[in-house]
């Protein structure tokens, strides 16, 4: 008997779910296999992980707390990925939006709330935006490869923050540390009512809807699909393709900016070099496991902050890494991609003689 | 500057050039069987930490350099194991490794953060170390750094000349056409990922065991980004690696100079330059109008036959 591969007729349906939990699953099974290799109890950890992400209302306040940038960075990964622009910079334009953010804060403290934080969600756009302009500009002018000019941006950006909180943004109370001064009142986003979700979530709402809207009900969300799929026939649709791609790269940075500001002014208050927690690196799972679709990537922001929150617990249980979120973000990703082989493929056994 | 100073800089950059240029030699066998691998990072971070703790446990670096290449070849056998047989898209499966194998490292790294360990040490060559000058700057250095003399003339000649070579670029330039002409194209391609995974270890390796003898999580800090960069920019030529990884050892070293010197620049700023080489170097390439000379086929998956 040999095994024999065919090509799907069909699309698989309710399948593709099947695949997506058995990926989901086996991740789950070879990380639990990694924590009972160190000596630790294996069946608990898996558990205390789950308790962690969605056993309290305490856990699932911190979820939504992080599944907040994390959309925000994954939708707009996904917008520049529809178009197969490889934008992997989130991480970089997540911190020149923290910068932006934090400039206005800083430079204009007397202004009123309702001027200061629109003005701050604004320098955080641009910052962000034009971080994200950069590589788009290069790859139509001169066709360099975006993919590394992102990342390379990523490391750059990072060093300006700190370049800016460890110099002139240092707060001079800070005992050393490196932090700016704790923003005014006027630059922080407010909670919602007796929670300690701030209202940054309105924010990730109205942006994802914002974002749905324009891809499937928009003539250039239309053309960004279309181009997408075939640069070529795109090409001689007279599709404006340079201009999709600095469309797409600047919302994706403005997007990944806004998240950083909301990061600063809603949970930390302040600039300071924590902020950056691979958010940005998270979103490219997070927009490739929800196919680019943004109500998946909801859902699956919800998931991998989930996983951020129980890993945080099981570190203080059981004194696990935290580089284990890392690991079950790879496999559950590499995972994914392997599965989705059965959606296009099917594997039957042929006998010998049938050949 | 002074000429010893010159001297002394110059032969730092060759050390901090040899764990870019296996990364480099590395991603370049790989993408010439078509196969794109941007699990770089991921695969020195995890060579390199298999390399320290190896060393550190049997007092013998060699067997850290191997165990180094063999994790460096498992890792890449995942990324063949998603592209070559699942059909997966090699961008996403190499960032994915990327994450994992950086996770893994600092999973399994975290219990070693700043412990020693014996490595390579420095073996001054008879004869050619005395050569002024020359001798100071590329034959007083450790073992490793001899063996990647050899290796990019190796792999420039195994591709130009030998059947396998051939066969290899062409499974990386048309695969149809290979597979027409009975290549088996699936095993070239297999031993591009793997013998690039060797390499890629053996770069990681070179950090822990010779170039820091110390753990720290993140220890490669981009290197395997910049060996990517680097491919784009040697135009997929062994030959050229040596220049372009020299390039960048020198920019680190210089960045280390300064620091030491105590100068006043933040070091965030100084930081920065490696990275910002980076994009200047693509810049570069592809103002000369050379991109265009990758693998026809790379990143182009082989559908399985019916």
């Amino acid at each position: 008997m040999r095994l024999r591969v065919t090509k799907r007729q069909e699309p698989l349906g309710w399948g593709a779910c099947l695949v997506f939990f058995g990926a989901l699953a086996f991740s789950l099974a070879v990380s639990a296999a990694l924590l009972a290799l160190q000596g630790k109890p294996a069946f608990i950890g898996i558990r205390l992980l789950f308790e962690g992400a969605f056993g309290s209302r305490w856990a699932l306040e911190d979820c939504l707390l992080k599944a907040v940038p994390i959309f925000l960075c994954a939708l707009g990964v996904a917008v520049a990925f529809r178009l197969q622009i490889w934008n992997l910079g989130a991480e970089g334009q997540f911190a020149l939006g923290a910068i932006g953010a934090s400039w206005a804060a800083l430079t204009f403290p007397a202004l009123p709330g309702s001027y200061l934080l629109p003005l701050m969600f604004l320098a955080a756009a641009l910052a962000g935006g034009l971080w994200g302009l950069v590589p788009a500009v290069l790859k139509l002018g001169l066709r360099v490869n975006e993919i590394i000019v992102t990342l390379m941006l990523n490391y750059i950006g990072i060093l300006i923050l700190e370049y800016k909180v460890y110099g002139a943004w240092k707060d001079p109370g800070s005992f050393g540390f490196p932090m700016t001064r704790e923003f005014p009142a006027a630059a922080i986003v407010g909670n919602i009512g007796a929670t300690r979700l701030n209202w940054g979530l309105l924010v990730c709402l109205g942006c994802g809807a914002a974002i749905a809207l324009f891809l499937d009900r928009t003539r250039l969300g239309y053309e960004l699909k279309a181009s997408g799929e075939n640069i070529r026939a795109a090409r001689y649709a007279r599709l404006p393709y340079g201009r999709l791609v600095l469309l797409v790269m600047a919302l994706s940075g403005a997007l990944a900016g806004w998240a950083g500001c909301l990061e600063a002014s809603g949970s930390l208050h302040r600039l300071q070099p924590t902020i950056m927690a691979g958010y940005g690196y998270t979103a490219i799972v997070v927009a490739w496991l929800a196919r680019l679709n943004p109500l998946n990537i909801g859902i699956a922001a919800l998931l991998l902050a989930g996983l951020r929150v129980g890993v945080e617990n099981l570190q203080l249980d059981l004194q696990v890494p935290a580089a284990f979120g890392q690991i079950m973000e790879g496999l559950i990703l590499l995972t994914v991609l392997a599965g989705n082989f059965f959606k296009d493929y099917r594997l039957r056994w042929r006998e010998p003689d049938d050949a | 500057m002074t000429p010893e100073l010159t001297i002394a800089l110059l032969a730092a950059a060759v050390q901090s050039g040899t764990p870019i240029l296996y990364a480099t030699l590395g991603e370049i066998f790989t993408e010439r069987a078509g196969v794109l691998n941007l699990g770089v990072e991921g695969i020195m971070l995890i060579g390199a930490l298999a390399g320290f703790i190896v060393a550190k446990t049997t007092g013998v670096p060699v067997y850290g350099l191997l165990a180094g290449g063999l994790c460096g070849a498992l890792l890449a056998a995942v990324h063949g194991l998603v592209c070559l047989v699942f059909q997966g898209n090699q961008v996403v499966s190499g960032l994915a490794l990327t994450i994992l194998g950086t996770g893994l490292s600092s999973f399994w790294g975290t219990a070693f953060i700043g412990q020693r360990t014996v490595g390579f040490e420095k073996l001054p060559l008879p004869l050619l170390s005395e050569i002024p000058v020359l001798g100071e700057i590329f034959f007083q250095h450790d073992p490793l750094i001899y063996l990647s003399y050899l290796l990019a003339p190796l792999m420039w000649a195994f591709l130009r000349y030998t059947r396998w070579g051939l066969g290899l670029r062409a499974v990386g330039e048309t695969p149809a056409a290979a597979a027409a002409a009975g290549l088996r194209v699936l095993a070239y391609r297999w031993a591009g990922v793997l013998v690039g995974g060797v390499l890629m270890g053996f770069g990681g390796a070179y950090l822990s065991l010779a170039y820091t003898h110390l753990w720290t999580n993140g220890l490669s800090a981009g290197r395997g980004w910049i060996a990517v960069a680097l491919v784009i920019f040697t135009f997929w030529r062994p030959g050229r690696a040596i220049l372009g990884a020299y390039l960048f050892g020198g920019v680190m070293a210089f960045q280390l100079r300064l620091q030491a010197m105590g100068t006043t620049l933040p070091s965030s700023l100084l930081l920065m330059l490696p990275y910002g080489l980076t994009i200047a170097v693509l810049v570069f390439s592809s103002w000369r109008g050379r991109g265009s000379e990758a693998p026809a086929a790379l990143g182009v998956n082989i559908e399985p036959r019916e």
